[in-house]
């Protein structure tokens, strides 16, 4: 028995709800979008896509970290791996994302040292037990990352450790859901508010979506009783006219979130655009490393150009990241694109939708 | 990068905690949360502890599930 695992993953509640949520019987078509990797996982992999009314569609958002860094942040990469003693540290998925002309699994097969790292302290080890080298940790993520690179980064300030630096990919949240609610491609119902983010963040992130854009907004966990829960408490909003923002995993979040993260966040970081893969860049949807920590700012510190950077023309990795497309529409999908020979980010990372789609899904 | 499992909290020592779920261990950064404590259950993500689960609030979904389950029944 798992504590908090498995009275979240019991069929018995799991059809109670699901047989609620056939009951509420909403005529029009409903888009309910998550923007959170785990939550794409989970859904393929529980097949809640598949449990709940015909009319009420699922779609993934740019809610993978490693799928909405842009090719020009991976073609960075590779291009300082290429200088003399050099370690790039990175966190497992970003190595066979490719960039414009290769990518980090392969510059690693042809002799470059590039090493997978479970924590940015990791980063912060390889550092100090490496002296003579140049560590440049691949920093990319959301609010639930930032502060752990944040962590690293003061560590590396207050002991002065000057081989540490880092390649700041780091986005945000509310300004890219934003983004996509103006879209007017897309029609988006009801949110399923990213539960990690929100640990960090608190649901007030929300507030403006639900308050001012009428938009319901449930932070959820990742169990599938919680993505549940959280479809049921999206659609009563939506039966009832009474749209809020609401948190279903209250074990984990809450409204103000983590103040001690949010600190050391706005202690190191500034806020910044950022350009999201297929999506472009969204004002306000980025952070930044702050001038007084510079010289751990590995774009600064190397003066790192990229003149041009390439994309498949076919991939519509950003359509799907939208909720525009779903994976099976690409031309490229199964046929040219497999998680072993991936053309776009998302079928790379373990929460990319196109990989999840592979994975699990029939069509 | 997310364990979106909690994981019981076994071992302190200084900023560094030892974790478990199940019968696997994890080393994990306490930096980020407030006075962390043996026995707690945490969320880890990519390495840090971010937060702790709220015992109280985990009993009131599970008393919801179980109304839930009895209306459904009854």
């Amino acid at each position: 028995m798992l504590k908090y695992i498995d009275e979240y993953r019991d069929k018995k509640t799991a059809d109670s709800i699901i047989s609620e949520i056939k009951k509420i019987r909403i005529k029009d078509n409903i888009n309910i979008m998550e923007v959170c990797g785990g939550h794409t996982l989970s859904i393929l992999k529980y097949g809640i896509n598949t449990l709940i009314p015909e009319n009420i569609n699922l779609l993934s958002g740019p809610g993978c970290p490693v799928c909405v860094t842009p090719n020009e942040y991976i073609d960075q990469s590779i291009e300082l791996s290429g200088m003399k003693n050099v370690i790039i540290a990175t966190f497992g998925d970003m190595l066979k994302v490719p960039g414009s002309k290769s990518s980090l699994q392969k510059e690693k097969e042809n002799g470059r040292t590039v090493k997978i790292c479970l924590s940015t302290m990791d980063a912060v080890k390889t550092a100090i037990e490496n002296p003579s080298k140049e560590v440049i940790f691949l920093g990319i993520g959301f609010e639930t990352t930032a502060p752990s690179i944040a962590v690293a980064l003061k560590h590396a300030y207050n002991e002065n450790i000057k081989n540490f630096s880092v390649l700041c990919g780091l986005k945000t949240m509310p300004d890219a859901m934003l983004a996509l609610v103006k879209d007017n491609k897309i029609k988006i119902n009801g949110f399923i508010c990213p539960g990690h983010v929100t640990v960090i963040t608190g649901s007030k992130i929300y507030d403006n979506i639900a308050s001012n854009y009428k938009i319901p907004c449930v932070t959820s966990g990742f169990e599938p009783i919680d993505l549940l829960m959280t479809i049921k408490m999206i659609l009563m909003q939506l039966k009832n006219k009474n749209i809020k923002n609401e948190i279903e995993y209250k074990r984990a979040a809450d409204y103000n979130g983590n103040i001690k993260a949010q600190k050391i966040i706005n202690e190191i970081f500034n806020e910044a655009e950022s350009n999201w893969r297929g999506i472009g860049i969204i004002d306000k949807s980025g952070l930044k490393i702050k001038n007084s920590f510079a010289k751990f700012d590995a774009q600064k510190k190397f003066a790192i150009k990229v003149i041009q950077t390439n994309e498949n023309p076919l991939c519509i990795c950003g359509d799907i990241m939208r909720g525009i497309k779903k994976p099976s529409e690409c031309k490229l999908f199964k046929k040219v694109c497999t998680p072993d020979n991936p053309v776009g980010a998302c079928m790379v990372s373990a929460e990319g939708n196109c990989a999840n789609y592979f994975k699990y899904s029939q069509n | 990068m997310c364990l979106a499992v909690p994981m019981k909290l076994i071992k302190i020592d200084g900023v560094k905690g030892i974790v478990e779920m199940g019968n696997i261990n994890y080393e994990v950064n306490l930096e980020l949360i407030e006075k962390p404590e043996i026995g707690e259950y945490l969320i880890v993500h990519a390495g840090f502890a971010i937060n702790k689960i709220n015992k109280e609030e985990a009993i009131i979904t599970l008393g919801l599930f179980k109304e839930i389950n009895e209306n459904i029944n009854a």
